[in-house]
């Protein structure tokens, strides 16, 4: 009787505080922390000169609310990944200093997340050019959001969606001179000079992740993760043009994007926004292609052995 | 020979953009099939094949206003008209005669003369090609160079798929209109003879 009220009473307990998080993050008013967290300004009593100040909140940390409502933690609050000790306002400066959990330590070992394969893309990264620059700075919120995630690559059907997501999270450093010079020490070449040698870039840049060519492709994982540096990078266009093309083993292998082209039939493939020069040969347009050549030839054939035996 | 066995049926200029157009149509097949099944070889690499497809395309695009204003402007033009009159009947006399006349001694349906440089397969198979075919691989061609141009969905198909399934569809019946072209071409005084007169100019009867 006893823990079945414990049972009941926990149960609803962890169903308000869902209901209680969601809104707050939709309300971030409403939010002990989003209420400045999501604002440019924040204002503080200074104790040292005894009066109230109104400062401009660093652009890094102000969160994007609406992102956060709709992202994979939004069921988590803020102090459950951040110190509890941030609920004190104005905050402890040394809070700043303190060790944060990994992506590991919630995701890693957990059957629930085994699909994700997470250990294995820990040891991709550290194989990555990122890996060998920055170490074990180079965290995996540095591409994921944490605050922001959402998992666009396996459930889009849409592979412009899915592309636009993927790539806006190497651009998010790439294009920004400021985040790219904190890892690599160095200025950003530029990402449209860099390319200049790929034709119609744009369309590249909106159909292909930049993955596609910055990584090795490996049949165990999604996304291999293991970034290679630019000399290592695919340069030969029948890698992707081809019938093989190698992204039948990337961008092509979600079974999101399977599924729709199983589902829909013809008219899919007529809907195919992901149309590549010598990769998508309609099957039936080839088949039909061969047998009009072979049934002309053979006409000539015919033709030609008639003028020289009737004449 | 007499004045009766040769007319002038080629003049310079159709001469000119015939050959011009002929070579660049050649490189388009060949590049293009080489395209579609993505070959990379180290005598050709895939990118100097785009390269040659493109400026053979942009070629045979000029060499199509040259030909199309060619025939506003001159008499060539009015071999390409279709008459009603005999407008199934006469192709399927013409085929007879391919098929089963010529080699049982029938004389020609549609003998050429001044009034008429084309039987009426030949006319209807160039006006198919030069004026559907060609001018559809050329627009759509222009459109796969610029493919910011193309709408992106036209009723929830892509419209660069469907505009480079109808590219390649078009380049395939002008190469299949190639082959029965040159093999047809054959069928003449002697095989080589039709030839020569698309070099000369002069067709011999």
């Amino acid at each position: 009787m006893n823990s079945r009220f414990i049972l009941i009473f926990s149960s609803l307990f962890y169903f308000c505080s869902l209901i209680t998080n969601a809104q707050s993050y939709e309300n971030a008013q409403h939010h002990q922390c989003l209420k400045c967290h999501s604002n440019q300004t924040y204002a503080f009593l200074n104790s040292v000169k005894g009066k109230e100040e109104k400062r401009l909140m660093n652009p890094y940390f102000i969160l994007d609310t609406v992102a956060m409502a709709n992202a994979v933690h939004k069921q988590f609050d803020c102090t459950d990944c951040h110190s509890s000790e941030y609920t004190t306002y104005p905050h402890n400066g040394n809070l700043k200093l303190e060790p944060l959990s990994t992506c590991l330590d919630c995701h890693g070992g957990d059957e629930s997340y085994a699909k994700y394969k997470f250990e294995q893309i820990q040891e991709e990264v550290k194989k990555s050019v990122h890996y060998k620059v920055y170490g074990e700075n180079f965290s995996c919120s540095k591409c994921h959001s944490q605050h922001t995630y959402v998992t666009t690559a396996r459930n889009s059907d849409n592979v412009l969606d899915i592309v636009e997501k993927d790539n806006q999270m190497c651009s998010s450093c790439h294009n920004d001179m400021k985040k790219y010079k904190m890892v690599s020490g160095h200025e950003n070449p530029k990402l449209v000079q860099v390319h200049d040698w790929l034709p119609n870039q744009e369309l590249h840049f909106r159909h292909v992740r930049c993955v596609e060519c910055h990584t090795e492709v490996i049949d165990s994982l999604m996304v291999s993760h293991n970034i290679l540096g630019k000399d290592q990078a695919v340069k030969k266009c029948v890698e992707c043009h081809s019938a093989n093309s190698r992204l039948k083993a990337s961008l092509y292998k979600y079974e999101n994007l399977q599924k729709r082209s199983e589902a829909r039939g013809i008219q899919n493939v007529l809907s195919n926004s992901s149309y590549m020069i010598g990769t998508q040969q309609s099957p039936f347009l080839k088949m039909l292609s061969i047998l009009i050549f072979f049934a002309v030839l053979s006409g000539i054939i015919i033709h030609t052995l008639f003028r020289i035996f009737k004449k | 020979m007499g004045k009766t066995e040769k007319i002038y049926f080629y003049p310079v200029w159709l001469r000119i953009w015939h050959g011009i157009n002929a070579l660049g149509i050649i490189i388009l097949i060949i590049t293009g099939i080489s395209m579609q099944s993505s070959l990379d070889s180290p005598l050709i690499g895939f990118s100097l094949t785009i390269n040659l497809h493109n400026i053979a395309g942009v070629v045979v695009m000029l060499s199509y206003f040259v030909f199309f204003i060619g025939n506003m402007v001159t008499n060539n033009g009015k071999y390409y008209l279709i008459k009603i009159k005999g407008f199934f009947k006469n192709p399927i006399k013409q085929g007879i005669y391919y098929a089963w006349g010529m080699f049982h001694g029938q004389k020609l349906p549609f003998p050429l003369s001044e009034k008429r440089k084309f039987n009426p397969l030949q006319k209807y198979s160039y006006v198919l090609i030069m004026y559907i075919a060609v001018p559809v691989v050329i627009i759509t061609g222009i459109a796969l160079l610029f493919p910011e141009l193309i709408i992106e969905e036209v009723y929830g198909f892509s419209g660069l798929f469907l505009t480079a399934i109808l590219h390649s569809v078009m380049g395939f019946f002008i190469s299949i209109f190639l082959i029965i072209h040159i093999y047809v071409a054959s069928i003449g005084k002697s095989p080589v003879d039709n030839f020569k007169s698309i070099i000369s100019g002069w067709h011999h009867l």
